[in-house]
């Protein structure tokens, strides 16, 4: 795949976010699909192609009116969003169709026309997870840490650092759910819910939705909103079941797509403006600063409490606040490509000057999956 | 009407030589026949080379425990604090369980401390897998 031969044109979250109580699920991704047409001045009949998680590609076609010549159902996570990127980069340079639409939409906390999850006792995870107490992701996605801490002699006030730092962008974000700043006595204080993870080191819980349209990059010019180039996608995927990852230190789902986009963009983390990566746990961007390649082996989290990607920082990240104060409505993936998006277009209320590059990394699972796309704000220079 | 007790697996055909094992007091894992990889969980084939001509074995019971949280939510069949660990098996594969005779802190649950396995029914069918310190 070139780069810079796809470009997002469109992009929105939902109307509100935090509490909805007048939108199922499938409204929720409606709202905000109508949200990135109105964007960028396209109707329904204009999308030819459709993505989602969640909901299937033939749920938002049907309800939006939408007849597409290409379709992807990936639902890996919370980063299946990224995927879709990928792919539908990879479409509309294959000719499978010109404009296609992503939607997420996820009624999280009012659970409205969002099925319960359940594990079914006859999978792997049924089998040889689920009997033994785990009551959803904060007490899987956390079974690693311990590991971590041990290896690297990190501390659970270093952990708690990444949320304090995350709460000071959250404040200037006005539709951030939780926006007044803590303190790591306030996070260390916090609920226990799975030792040593307490309640301000877990995501939050709830309702919104974010949808992005891509076209090819010629046809972007056209556009009234301010192009914003995808310079390079990685994807991969590890294993349903936590405890079976390679290694308790480290993704290697995050050690193949990051540097698979990276690659492909043809940068290193030295070019990086601004990051995001996933959050639904406060370990999260400290694994992935070391997977990605920012900073060596277990100076992910010194790397965050010396205030490196804090306001003011050289490596700005999670400009949003977060999964942790921003929103998180289950698969926060979108939000995280949002921002990445307000942060190249200059219209983020963070915004980073002078920001060139975004890196956008996401985790799907329990460290199941991951997807890594790297947006760029500068036009092509290359001849088509 | 008794409290629902904690979740219980539902065997496979592919999985039902572990649940047999556990059963009769056996932790048995798989071995690969043209690597000699060790795994788990069960499967017919080997996830190393792809090779379906693999062995089922008893096991030592012995790991160690490699990395858990302390739940303190409640769940049914379970009493708060509890953890939830990942032993490293002597073998090489790793699995998750509850570690038992053995208080639920911090400071009793140390990274790396030897254990052995221990089996509990749940009912006539279903036997788990947990863990205690070892004894020596």
């Amino acid at each position: 795949m070139r780069r810079n031969a796809v470009a997002v044109v469109g992009a929105a979250e939902t109307t509100d976010l935090g509490r909805i109580e007048n939108l199922s699920q499938i409204g929720l991704h409606a709202d905000a699909a109508l949200n990135a047409m109105a964007d960028c001045g396209l109707r329904p009949k204009d999308i030819d192609g459709i993505a989602t998680a969640g909901q299937t590609p033939v749920e938002l076609a049907h309800y939006l009116g939408i007849t597409p010549t290409w379709v992807d159902g990936t639902a890996v996570g919370g980063c299946s969003f990224m995927i879709h990127v990928r792919h539908a980069a990879a479409a509309i340079e294959a000719g499978l169709a010109k404009t296609i639409l992503i939607t997420h939409g996820e009624s999280g906390r009012s659970r409205i026309g969002n099925p319960p999850r359940r594990v079914d006792p006859q999978s792997l995870n049924g089998q040889f997870e689920q009997p033994f107490g785990p009551m959803g992701p904060p007490s899987m996605f956390t079974i690693p840490v311990l590991r971590y801490m041990k290896r690297y002699g990190v501390t659970e006030e270093q952990i708690a650092q990444v949320c304090v730092v995350q709460r000071e962008w959250a404040a200037m974000h006005p539709r951030a759910t939780f926006r007044t700043p803590i303190t790591t006595d306030d996070v260390l204080n916090s609920r226990m819910i799975a030792w040593p993870f307490r309640l301000l080191m877990c995501c939050l819980v709830t309702d919104g939705g974010g949808a992005l349209i891509l076209t090819s990059a010629e046809r972007a010019k056209d556009f009234k909103t301010k192009p914003v180039y995808i310079l390079g996608t990685g994807e991969s995927a590890e294993t349903p079941m936590v405890s079976q990852m390679e290694d308790f230190t480290s993704s290697r789902a995050f050690r193949v797509a990051g540097p698979t986009a990276f690659q492909q963009a043809g940068i290193s983390v030295n070019d990086v403006d601004h990051l995001m990566i996933y959050d639904a746990f406060a370990h999260l961007p400290i694994y992935g600063l070391e997977d990605l390649g920012f900073v060596p082996r277990g100076e992910g989290a010194a790397f965050i409490a010396a205030r490196n990607t804090a306001p003011g920082g050289k490596l700005p990240m999670n400009t949003n606040g977060g999964g942790l104060s921003y929103m998180h409505s289950g698969m926060y993936g979108m939000y995280a490509l949002q921002e990445s998006v307000r942060q190249m277009r200059g219209t983020s209320p963070a915004q980073i000057d002078g920001a060139k590059i975004s890196v956008c990394h996401g985790v799907g699972g329990m460290f199941a999956a991951s997807g890594t796309i790297i947006f760029s704000n500068e036009t092509p220079t290359y001849d088509w | 009407m008794p409290e629902p007790g904690r979740a219980l697996p539902a065997p496979t055909p592919e999985t039902q030589h572990f649940w047999d094992g556990t059963q009769a007091g056996e932790l048995r894992l798989q071995r690969c026949d043209s690597c000699g990889k060790n795994y788990f969980p069960p499967r017919p084939f080997c996830s190393a080379c792809g090779s379906r001509s693999v062995t089922v074995f008893k096991a030592s019971g012995k790991a160690i425990l490699w990395s858990y949280v302390i739940h303190h939510r409640p769940v049914p069949g379970f009493t708060p604090p509890y953890a939830i660990a990942v032993v490293q098996l002597a073998e090489g594969p790793r699995m998750m369980t509850n570690i038992v005779e053995c208080p639920q802190t911090p400071e009793a649950l140390q990274l790396d401390m030897e254990l052995e396995v221990v089996f509990e029914a749940q009912n006539d069918k279903i036997t788990l897998p947990f863990f205690r310190p070892a004894k020596g």
